[in-house]
């Protein structure tokens, strides 16, 4: 996507360069045809430049990677890394292959994983914003407690997570088991179909903070009196929820679940702090998933094509998403 | 305006980036002078600030002997492996590194490394120098190697003779058999609470690479191996010896199921510390961490054995850490000189001392210092009954699938199902398959 | 608003769940960093059987801590400026002028947000390298290409959020002042700048947050003198033992600074949010 517009939007910089007091014949067919002036490129240079060499060429190579041959054999010299064509595509993504169903698998699973974490997130963000949306006594203090999770760097989240599902001697175990008496035998949690859960948990845990931070702001932008004429109406608190509250933050949600969704889908450093190197298959994520294979293993090829699968599946379901849930013209026009 | 107000976007602009390439100034990395190399080491001892402290007095010696300073960097194992890659693939790395030896084959072929032949190789003191199974890791078969042993480590039976003798037990085992028999004597009830609370063996049933090592040892002594011109981990012998191991737990209930989680190298002994496990099979390095937990009341013996054995007497993989020269250096010489400085006799007593490896030059095993019992346990295993892991480019995924999927069976036996012969080959051929599929 | 019985229960129960969810992991990290490391290693307890704040004086010698403090610090304050300043550029004319290009830019300025991070990590790290060798600078191994990195990471979200704020504050003001003889630059900075204080705020703690606790690029852009807090206090676990305790005191004393910064700034944090992003 961005491979095919940066072009473009290089042309439309230069095209203005020259401009002067004159130009602009081009877009006559424009009415309001914007003033030419330097300023808003001038404005938006740095952030365009770095974009440019952050994301975009780094993201170009790392395409361009995918056909190569990228091994411990050529990276010394990976300049002249062979060009292997489709290769690394046909090996990693055929979905008949080892590699292939196991990445086919990740994918699947990972779309569980995204559509768990952002919903329970939400949920939990959405019911934490309505309640703290009211007055009452400690309201303020509960507001910071919950940002808590947020602004705590992940890898100590992830840090004390694990050693709280630690199967012999963990917290979450003796509260089961010795504290509670709810099971019988201690139950693994970090390896096995549990590991799964466990990856859920934490990322909700470390997610739902943004979400409810996101939509208590959205929340507050509406008009009280809104929710004092439904009253007088008579309407319901689960009513005036879903016709007034839910259409008035529907554009934040829009992107509030469009931005969690796209990063919890790339999701790296929750199970790599949580599992290592390689996760439990049950909790085998896209990104560790290619990293083992990439980085672990050297086959730089070989992971870049698995990204680039990755990225098409992203770039397919935001645009879908972005058509059906988005509003129109914010920002872009 | 239209003129002014560019100017001053492109201002604030420059300010901003201008202060990027500022902060540069404060970043590290200037080139030193010619007399001075830089030294990768990987974290041996309790901490990196600890082996520091180990390093500098030998890397003193060498100054004084040589005039050439030594700027030494310690890596934590975490980071090595990423580290030895930016630097390969940069071409701005260390002079002088160490690297994990079954790394030695994969490293090999970047052709980042000065190959040890010829002359080089007399530099730093000729193949006769070192031990000859762990000089034997230094790369792929039939090719000069890329890198030398540095430390030499093997694995050995570590047991508490205080358990012993009050379960009545005289000898360590030397046969399987024999060690499941012991391991059922020392796995108790002592508290009464109808759960077993001591085991008769601690293993690191979540390591990857503790479940691969143990792979290759015990297909050595069932006649197979791991690799022959591919993955051959479905083969009879190697389900046999996965199943040995995987059976201690799923069948003879004599390791601890909590065992299945441990994967950092440290929590089985940290059981054999706390009297929750009687035995362990562990790299002599072990000895650190016990060091670190005050804890002396074990002993070592060799590993078990197969009685008949259809395959070849091996307890250990030739275990340890290697040492190479950087293709870039600016200077080969005194990087050979620092690799020959460190692998001498004199240096290899010190360091093994304080490391807790096996020297890996053969004379300093003459050394007096190094005549304990202990010590000669680990010399028999590493220098008669040790073979390197497969010396293939591979060897690193290999690890990783191969150990990854027999974790994934003692996860299986841990949680309570029952694995059986043909979910162990079935689990192999997977990874066989993964393998194949990768390359 | 009235408030329903059902309402109340609601409320009751969603709060009673969210801060036992909340408060159960800080209440592990805090409990088990004042444990001495044997009773770390024993079966958790709730309360420390014997408490010791040693490992609040440990952890500054076990791993050079306050250098990954200070590298992370350094590191991060400097991406967070930069990425407002920057972010404040390229936000003012998305919000309020037409030029061609617009919309290529802020599509994809946005869509930079889907790459997958493990796909351009290799590749940054080539060009870093070959940039060093064109230009001299010392990207990697040096704060620069940490910096600049993580500054770009913060900049899609940042740009978008500061748009939209941009948008909602009245073009009138900028006009009157504009009308006045100040440019529009001067503008900007005397007139919607200070309006937009909030919402440049609740953006900064997001730039300094993505920042603070990266671990995936920092772990192949540093090296030992600019190792950052997220490799770093990794450095507790080694070949031979985890301090546990040691860690957790080391996690909860550098997590401490930036959640104390974020109860500061929280109540602007939800005003800004929600006169931005939101609308």
């Amino acid at each position: 996507m961005s491979t095919t517009e940066e072009p473009r939007h290089r042309a439309a910089q230069e095209a203005t360069e020259p401009a002067g007091p004159e130009s602009g014949a081009e877009s006559g067919a424009r009415k309001r045809r914007p003033r030419r002036s330097f300023l808003p490129y001038g404005m938006i240079l740095p952030a365009a430049a770095l974009e440019l060499l952050i994301h975009i060429v780094p993201m170009i190579l790392g395409i361009y990677i995918a056909f190569t041959s990228l091994t411990q054999l050529t990276i010394r010299n990976w300049t002249s890394a062979p060009f292997v064509g489709l290769e690394n595509f046909v090996q990693g993504l055929d979905p008949g292959g080892a590699l292939g169903s196991d990445l086919f698998q990740s994918l699947f699973r990972t779309t569980v994983y995204t559509a768990l974490v952002v919903g329970l997130s939400w949920a939990l963000g959405m019911a934490a914003a309505v309640s703290l949306n009211t007055r009452f006594r400690g309201r303020g203090v509960l507001r910071t407690l919950f940002l808590v999770p947020y602004a705590l760097p992940v890898y100590v989240a992830a840090i004390i997570w694990a050693f709280m599902f630690n199967q012999r001697d963990g917290m979450i175990n003796r509260l089961l088991v010795q504290d509670l008496g709810l099971v019988d035998d201690r139950p693994f949690w970090l390896i096995g179909e549990n590991a799964f859960w466990v990856l859920v948990i934490v990322s909700v845990w470390r997610l739902w903070p943004f979400a409810f931070l996101m939509l208590l702001a959205a929340l507050q932008s509406i008009p009280e009196d809104m929710y004092e004429a439904a009253a007088i109406d008579g309407a319901s608190t689960w009513k005036r929820f879903t016709r007034i509250t839910l259409p008035m933050v529907r554009s934040a949600n829009a992107v509030v679940l469009l931005v969690m969704g796209l990063w919890t889908f790339n999701e790296f450093n929750i199970p790599f702090l949580l599992f290592g190197d390689t996760s439990p298959d049950s909790a085998r994520l896209i990104s560790p998933f290619i990293y083992e294979h990439s980085f672990v293993n050297w086959n730089f090829g070989l992971g870049a094509a698995m990204s680039v699968l990755l990225l098409i599946a992203l770039i397919i379901a935001s645009a879908v998403y972005v058509r059906l849930v988005l509003p129109k013209g914010r920002g872009n026009d | 305006m239209v003129v002014k107000i560019p100017a001053k976007a492109v201002v604030s602009a420059s300010t901003a980036l201008g202060l990027v390439a500022a902060l540069t100034a404060c970043g590290s990395g200037e080139e030193s002078g010619d007399q001075t190399l830089t030294y990768w080491a990987s974290n041996q001892g309790a901490s990196v600030e600890e082996d520091k402290k180990v390093l500098k007095p030998t890397l003193d010696r060498f100054t004084e002997e040589t005039g050439i300073e030594v700027e030494l960097e310690v890596i934590p194992w975490s980071e090595l492996y990423n580290r030895i890659l930016t630097a390969v693939s940069s071409g701005d790395g260390p002079d002088v590194l160490n690297i994990g030896n079954t790394w030695a084959a994969s490293l090999q072929e970047t052709g980042a490394f000065v190959p040890y032949e010829g002359a080089d190789l007399e530099a730093v003191g000729g193949e006769g120098r070192f031990v000859e199974t762990s000089f034997a890791t230094g790369g792929v078969e039939g090719e000069p190697p890329t890198s030398v042993p540095l430390y030499g480590l093997s694995y050995a039976l570590f047991y508490n003779p205080t358990m012993f003798e009050e379960a009545g037990i005289e000898e360590p085992p030397s046969t399987w058999e024999e060690f499941i028999d012991t391991a059922e004597k020392l796995t108790k009830d002592t508290d009464g609470d109808g759960q077993p609370d001591q085991y008769g063996v601690a293993l690191e049933a979540g390591s990857e690479r503790q479940n691969s090592h143990f792979a290759h040892i015990l297909a050595q002594q069932y006649g197979g191996k791991l690799w022959s011109d591919g993955p051959n981990f479905a083969s009879p012998e190697v389900v046999d010896a996965v199943k040995l191991r995987l059976d201690m737990m799923a069948e003879h209930g004599v390791v601890d199921p909590s065992n299945a989680e441990f994967s950092d190298g440290t929590q089985s002994i940290a059981d054999f510390v706390d009297g929750k496990a009687a035995m362990m099979m562990m790299q002599g390095s072990a000895r650190t961490t016990l060091a670190s937990r005050d804890f002396d009341n074990y002993e070592i013996a060799q590993v078990p054995m197969l009685d008949p054995l259809p395959g070849k007497p091996i307890q250990s993989h030739a275990a340890g850490i290697n040492i190479s020269v950087f293709n870039d250096t600016d200077n080969k010489e005194g990087a050979l000189q620092l690799v020959e400085h460190l692998t001498s006799p004199e240096e290899q007593v010190y360091l093994s001392q304080e490391f807790q490896t096996l020297p890996v030059a053969v004379d300093a095993y003459d050394n007096e210092e190094l005549q304990g019992e202990q010590m000669q346990t680990f010399r028999t295993i590493l220098t008669e009954h040790a073979s390197p892991m497969p010396l293939i480019p591979e060897e690193g995924q290999m690890e990783t699938v191969l150990g990854e999927s027999i974790a994934g069976l003692f996860a299986d036996a841990a949680t309570g199902s029952e694995v059986t012969k043909a979910d162990i080959r079935k689990a192999l051929k997977e990874a066989e398959t993964q393998m194949d599929a990768a390359n | 608003m009235t408030e329903t019985p059902g309402f109340r229960w609601f409320r009751r129960i969603t709060l009673t769940f969210l801060t036992v969810f909340t408060v159960m992991p800080l209440y592990v990290l805090v409990v088990t960093s004042v444990k001495p490391l044997e009773d770390v290693r024993g079966l958790f307890t709730w309360l420390p059987d014997r408490l010791t704040f040693r490992p609040y004086v440990e952890m500054w010698s076990t791993i050079p801590l306050a250098r990954y403090l200070t590298n992370s610090l350094v590191v991060t304050v400097t991406a967070t400026v930069l990425a407002l300043m920057i972010a404040i550029l390229a936000a003012y004319p998305l919000a309020r002028l037409r030029f061609r290009g617009k919309r290529v830019f802020s599509m994809t300025v946005l869509s930079t947000q889907m790459f997958p991070g493990i796909l351009f990590l290799l590749p940054l790290f080539l060009i870093f390298v070959q940039l060093e060798e064109i230009l001299g600078i010392q990207f990697t191994g040096s704060y620069t290409g940490l910096i600049i990195t993580y500054l770009t990471f913060a900049l899609p979200f940042s740009i978008w959020m500061l748009a939209g704020y941009f948008q909602a504050i009245p073009e009138g003001l900028e006009e009157a002042a504009m009308i006045d003889g100040t440019s529009r630059i001067g503008a900007l900075f005397r007139v919607i700048l200070p309006v937009a204080r909030p919402g440049i705020l609740a953006v900064g703690v997001f730039a300094f947050i993505t920042a603070w606790g990266e671990v995936l690029f920092a772990s192949v852009l540093t090296d030992t003198e600019t190792r950052t807090l997220s490799i770093g206090l990794k450095l507790y676990t080694s070949q031979v033992d985890t301090l546990w305790n040691q860690l957790l005191a080391a996690s909860l004393t550098i997590s401490l600074p930036v959640i104390v910064a974020f109860i500061l700034v929280q109540r602007h944090l939800v005003s800004g949010l929600s006169a931005g992003a939101v609308k």
